[in-house]
């Protein structure tokens, strides 16, 4: 399968919407060469602001130029930007102003660099925000299709979460993104996959393997974490009845806790949630790691197994 | 007492009496609206009005009835616990009517505790310290950006600085020369829990300034000429940021409020010491 770089995606288009919108401004906190904001760097050196390894100053410079009408994308690795969380809050989403996060190096496909990079607990932070919305793009095209709507379209707080691997080209090419629109990669009747960002491509390949133990599974794109398509998980929660979340995330307040709100608010049916399963990352290589925090195709296998004969359960209580 | 200052169109060169009128009712407002919400800050309200004074009536490019204006001068009160000397001033301006600055605290006002940006004249939200100076950089980058020559003029409070992201944002002005951009210390050596130099002491802030890249000086916040001396020193700058020290009584102008810690978040706690404070703040004018 052919796989490309999110962040190189990012870097590309960059250019390409800093040609056309002379009010794109673009931040990095000394990492431009590894988040790829460096290119637009060299075509617009007078947008383009390297704020040194100072993070709090990096975000409340682009909440200033936000405020006179700029439009900041600011970037750094996840786990930097979290420390800036209250910069965040009171310059950024407290005055609802337009300002960019894309972040890079997410999750724990940082690999060799470890637990202190592996930033597994951003989708949750940032989504408690208010008025931020949170995106997690699966692959290149929907990275850059991402990044034309929120010139085109918005003009408040986002968070989008990109990782450093290459990931499998999922999309068709005319994929459009749309907020809060939940894409069915692959429909099914017995068990619903709600995956994003790198685990798509792993809940494609588990929905393969499903099909020997005769459960037909459906995978999701939940890349608009916040909002959320809530008609599309009660639609395929109600259609399936099994539910099996993954992200490279914390279990806890990412995708697989959205998903268990709205299925325990209005529609309660069996879900099993893969991801990082409240602990730090580790070193090691980035496709070893996912076994290893049993987050691989075969841990998706099994989740949907298990969501799967769950179900008994449920009718006996009711 | 009573004595009125209605707002002033557009005003330039008062003299120093008018001033001091001015800032004299901004006082009054200031112990009225921290009063009657029980709860505010009027002793680094109190120390910055002469400031904010000079700057909204005689300084910065401002017009009360269109407060988006993109050539206005920009002033973010990164103190924003000092909401009721920038609330006080904007009303007296003309930004909004004074019978709002009543409501300071209320459910149903848009005037928050912090200064807040829904209010006509305010630029941005603040009120968690350390973050108004980086907004002032983003400000003055975006004059440099756009060609547009505005000021922007920030408010820092000197237990403030003891925050690391302002001196984040000290090397980031200083690198892009942003001589559109000055800082303002209110230098009252008082903070919540008692006074700076127990608290943590800041050593030699004009020598820091400097090191970090800034032109500086030292002046007296509460006399108007001064001010305005330290005003046109920043706007004479060529290529540097201007950081600006006014040494300040936290209190200034209420006896029992002046160097006295209790006060930073505390209004009159009687009747008493609410007569008190606006006799006091009356008496002076006609001194």
């Amino acid at each position: 399968m052919n796989r490309e770089s999110l962040r190189e995606e990012y870097g590309r288009k960059l250019i390409e919407l800093g040609r056309r919108d002379r009010d794109l401004v673009v931040l990095d906190a000394d990492l431009s060469s590894s988040t790829k904001t460096q290119g637009f760097g060299r075509e617009f050196p007078e947008r383009f602001f390297n704020m040194g390894i100072s993070e709090q100053s990096m975000v409340t410079t682009a909440a200033g130029m936000a405020l006179n009408g700029l439009k900041p994308f600011v970037s750094t690795f996840a786990i930097f930007l979290t420390r800036t969380y209250e910069q965040i809050r009171q310059s950024v989403c407290y005055n609802n102003i337009n300002v960019k996060f894309i972040v890079t190096h997410a999750g724990i496909t940082v690999g060799e660099d470890g637990a202190t990079h592996q930033m597994v607990e951003d989708v949750g932070l940032m989504s408690g925000l208010p008025n931020m919305k949170v995106i997690v793009p699966a692959d290149s095209i929907e990275t850059a299709s991402v990044m034309e709507y929120l010139i085109e379209k918005t003009k408040t707080p986002y968070y989008v979460r990109l990782t450093r691997e290459k990931f499998p080209v999922l999309n068709d090419s005319d994929y459009a993104f749309r907020e809060a629109r939940n894409t069915v990669l692959r429909d099914g009747n017995d068990l619903a996959i709600f995956a994003n960002g790198s685990m798509l491509g792993f809940a494609m390949e588990a929905a393969e393997k499903l099909k020997e133990s005769a459960i037909d599974a459906a995978v999701i794109n939940v890349s608009s974490i916040k909002p959320l398509d809530r008609q599309n998980v009660l639609t395929y929660a109600k259609k399936t009845g099994h539910v099996v979340t993954a992200e490279e995330h914390s279990i806890y307040n990412g995708l697989g806790s959205r998903i268990c709100e709205v299925t325990a608010e209005d529609y309660p049916v069996p879900v099993v949630r893969i991801g990082m399963k409240d602990t730090f990352g580790k070193s090691g290589k980035s496709w070893e790691l996912f076994d290893y925090f049993h987050m691989g195709v075969n841990d998706i296998v099994s989740a949907g197994v298990k969501a799967f004969r769950e179900e008994k359960k449920y009718e006996t209580i009711s | 007492m009573e004595f009125s200052c209605s707002s002033v169109g557009h005003s330039k060169d008062l003299d120093n009496k008018t001033l001091f009128k001015i800032a004299q009712n901004a006082r009054s407002l200031v112990i009225k609206m921290v009063y009657k919400a029980k709860s505010g800050h009027p002793g680094g309200s109190l120390s910055i009005i002469d400031i904010l004074t000079d700057l909204y009536f005689n300084e910065m490019k401002v017009d009360p009835m269109n407060p988006n204006l993109p050539t206005r001068d920009r002033l973010i009160m990164s103190k924003g616990h000092a909401s009721p000397a920038l609330y006080s001033l904007l009303a007296l301006r003309g930004f909004f009517p004074q019978e709002l600055l009543m409501d300071f605290r209320q459910i149903n006002s848009k005037l928050e505790g912090h200064v807040h940006r829904g209010v006509p004249g305010v630029e941005s939200s603040t009120g968690s310290l350390g973050q108004g100076l980086g907004i002032g950089v983003g400000s003055a980058l975006s004059a440099k950006i756009k060609k547009e020559d505005y000021k922007t003029y920030v408010i820092l409070g000197d237990g403030e600085i003891q925050e690391g992201s302002v001196w984040e944002s000290m090397m980031a002005a200083s690198k892009y020369k942003l001589n559109n951009l000055v800082a303002i210390l209110d230098k009252n050596g008082v903070q919540l829990d008692g006074f700076t130099k127990d608290i943590m002491p800041m050593g030699n802030i004009l020598e820091k300034v400097k090191a970090f890249g800034w032109d500086a000086m030292e002046f007296n916040g509460h006399n108007f000429n001064e001010i305005r001396g330290a005003i046109k020193f920043a706007k004479g700058s060529m290529d540097k940021p201007v950081f600006l020290i006014a040494n300040t009584v936290k209190g200034k102008g209420v006896s029992y409020m002046e160097n006295n810690p209790k006060y930073h978040g505390s209004p009159p706690a009687s009747d008493e010491e609410y007569e008190m404070a606006l006799n006091e703040i009356g008496a002076r004018i006609y001194e």
